[in-house]
């Protein structure tokens, strides 16, 4: 397990971390997601001793580690470029950390050999890194850290430089390799398909500090902020209010929209149909608010589509049939209030 | 651009022309002058006790200042690049300051500082002679030649960046280890060749030594002295080009010894495979990271390799 605790750190006058707790459980895939400059990559580098913090501590496993450096504190790190370590072959780059600990050469051989087979660069051992693609090279620096069986691995954008294609793979390789080793692990990424696809649970970090942490679904069910729930997958806003895309229900008649509103308690939105896009399965409905010109969308279902048999040009009642209170700390504003802007109330 | 073929040619043949007259010629008329009057007369001219004795007190300024510059080169090389502190940029440019000093300059202040009326010349009642003594040509050999292994090695150090040492520090090195392991494998190629200029130069260097060596033969003249005695003070031409040509295979074969030794690890990736594979497409770094370590711009030798199969790309030049 890793423990964050009142973890505080500021380069001059920008806090990269402020105050930030964390719990890590023992044997879990845990994503640090958040835009550029939210400090989760500090975060991980504080846990990994490559930052020292200004305050707060890091516990690993039980121990408290906040001023041990990170050659005592029994992690293994990759970097977003590798860090490969050019002038050695394949063989030796894994090697390295064992090599550092004196193990016998056989021992060190043997386990080489092995970590090479399990990230699929068997073969590779002569190889330098130059030699190696981008995916290759990163497979390499996992099984460098891994070599020397580290209690937590940390992972800072690992995918981050490598091609779409590659990238697909291995995030998904690493949820294999995951699976079968059961290190603790701490990934940073930026991107929330990434953080959907892979963790067992997500820490969402925005200006330094953790506005949710928990399992990919609660995350996308129950975020606690609109800065959460517009992070982690599209929302359309409407009437000061975020809802999902497809939580949005499109109606023809204006009467029956209100009836179905009243009972549950929601505004209705007038606006015009702007254009649509069909993407196979999903239909994606692109609205304009009629009174404040406001574009948004909505996600249907074919079937759904049909149905309305919408065309551009069409006039529409649009009913969220899920929302996220309205939003105190949205990043964003957009949209008027009803005591600003009368006419929105329906 | 594309230039125009007969351009082309012309343009080829000037820097041809200005290459064989400048270098190729002189050179040439050195050893055509050396070896006129057959190889026996140039080994006796420099088996003289003079020669000996000056090609012996060459090898020995090398020998000692080499490997100091090494030292303190690497040293603040890294403290430059690495290093936060007020005043790098002075001490930057300090470092230049033996490039744009005339080493005549040297010699003089050197005496004014060590003599035997200078601020250290004190030394002298206790019997330490630095000018006109061996600690004075090796001071002197040491001023002039101090830039050359910072300059290599400096844009090497800021190519390599400190993810690598970051990782070995991850996988449990100490400092030294990382260092040994990691650092001086990664500088080695600008380190050779900032020892071959070293060489080179302190073979070479008359304006500083001429003035706080006294020039005995036999006792204090270098080979660069002895040429030079040897044609102004004798009027011995020939013994000075057969000096000259000693010189010049010297440097050859300092050139050629170094070249030898950074190929003799199986298997390397030669000095050029090491700048060119640096990290492909800087692809969206966060800002975060950059705000916290980001060293410099990459040096000027860095082009991105992204794929295998590139392992062969020469060294490029410098």
């Amino acid at each position: 397990m890793i423990t964050v605790a009142a973890a505080h750190k500021s380069y001059g006058t920008f806090k990269a971390l402020d105050d930030v707790s964390l719990e890590i459980p023992s044997g879990s895939l845990t994503a640090l997601l958040g835009p550029s400059g939210s400090g989760k990559s500090t975060l991980l580098r504080a846990i990994a001793g490559l930052e020292d913090l200004d305050a707060g501590t890091v516990m690993i496993a039980g121990q408290d580690v906040t001023r041990l450096p990170p050659q005592r504190r029994g992690i293994g790190f990759v970097f977003q470029h590798y860090a490969a370590f050019k002038h050695m072959s394949v063989r030796d780059n894994v090697a390295f950390g064992l090599s550092i600990r004196k193990r016998p050469r056989a021992e060190i051989a043997t386990r080489v050999d092995e970590l090479l087979d399990v990230v699929g660069l068997a073969g590779f051992q002569h190889r330098y890194p130059a030699q190696l693609s981008g995916g290759q090279r990163q497979r390499m620096a996992l099984a460098r850290a891994l070599a020397v069986d580290p209690q937590v691995l940390l992972l800072d954008e690992p995918f981050g430089a490598l091609d779409a294609k590659v990238r697909d793979d291995l995030r998904r390789w690493l949820r294999r390799l995951h699976d079968e080793v059961h290190v603790t692990t701490v990934l940073v990424t930026h991107d929330q398909e990434e953080a959907l696809d892979v963790a067992d649970q997500i820490a969402v970090l925005n200006e330094g500090r953790i506005e949710q942490f928990g399992s990919p679904e609660e995350l996308y069910e129950r975020p606690a902020n609109p800065f959460v729930m517009s992070f982690l997958g599209s929302v359309s806003r409407l009437n000061g209010e975020i809802a999902r895309p497809h939580d949005l229900r499109l109606i023809r008649s204006r009467q029956q929209a209100e009836a179905e509103a009243s009972s549950a308690g929601v505004r209705v939105t007038d606006a015009t149909v702007e254009r649509l896009v069909r993407l196979g399965f999903e239909v994606r409905v692109e609205l304009r608010h009629t009174s404040t010109g406001e574009p948004f969308f909505a996600q249907l279902t074919r079937t759904e589509a049909t149905a309305l048999d919408l065309q551009v040009g069409d006039r529409v009642w649009v009913r969220p049939t899920r929302t996220l209170g309205s939003d105190q700390a949205a990043p964003v504003r957009a949209l008027p209030t009803e005591e600003e802007f009368p006419a929105l109330a329906v | 651009m594309r230039i125009a073929r007969p351009t082309r040619i012309v343009l080829r043949t000037l820097a041809l022309v200005y290459l064989t007259v400048l270098l190729a010629v002189p050179i040439v008329t050195i050893l055509w002058r050396t070896f006129e009057p057959g190889f026996g007369a140039f080994w006796e001219s420099i088996r003289t006790p003079a020669a000996i004795s000056a090609f012996n007190l060459s090898l020995l300024i090398v020998a000692i200042v080499v490997p100091v510059n090494v030292v303190f080169g690497v040293v603040t090389a890294i403290v430059l690049v690495r290093g936060r502190f007020p005043g790098r940029r002075l001490l930057s440019g300090i470092v230049d300051l033996p490039f744009a000093v005339s080493p005549i300059v040297v010699g003089v202040s050197l005496i004014m500082l060590w003599g035997v009326n200078g601020w250290f010349g004190g030394l002298d009642n206790v019997g330490i002679r630095v000018i006109f003594g061996l600690p004075g040509m090796v001071i002197a050999t040491i001023f002039v030649t101090l830039p050359f292994v910072v300059r290599e090695v400096e844009p090497v150090l800021h190519e390599i960046g400190i993810e690598q040492e970051q990782a070995a520090a991850t996988l449990g090195a100490s400092r030294w280890q990382t260092f040994a392991r990691i650092t001086l494998p990664a500088i080695r190629w600008g380190l050779t060749y900032g020892v071959v200029l070293t060489v080179a130069r302190a073979l070479g260097e008359f304006g500083a030594v001429i003035m706080v060596s006294s020039g005995f033969p036999g006792v204090s003249q270098t080979l660069t002295l002895l040429v030079h005695s040897r044609y102004i003070d004798d009027h011995n031409t020939h013994g000075a080009y057969a000096a000259a040509t000693l010189l010049m295979f010297l440097a050859l074969l300092t050139l050629l010894l170094m070249t030898v030794l950074d190929r003799k690890r199986p298997g390397q990736p030669s000095g050029a495979t090491i700048a060119a594979a640096t990290a492909p497409a800087e692809a969206d770094t966060d800002a975060e990271v950059a705000g916290a370590d980001d060293p410099a711009p990459p040096g000027p030798v860095a082009s991105a390799v992204p794929e295998p199969e590139l392992a062969t790309t020469t060294r490029s030049s410098r």
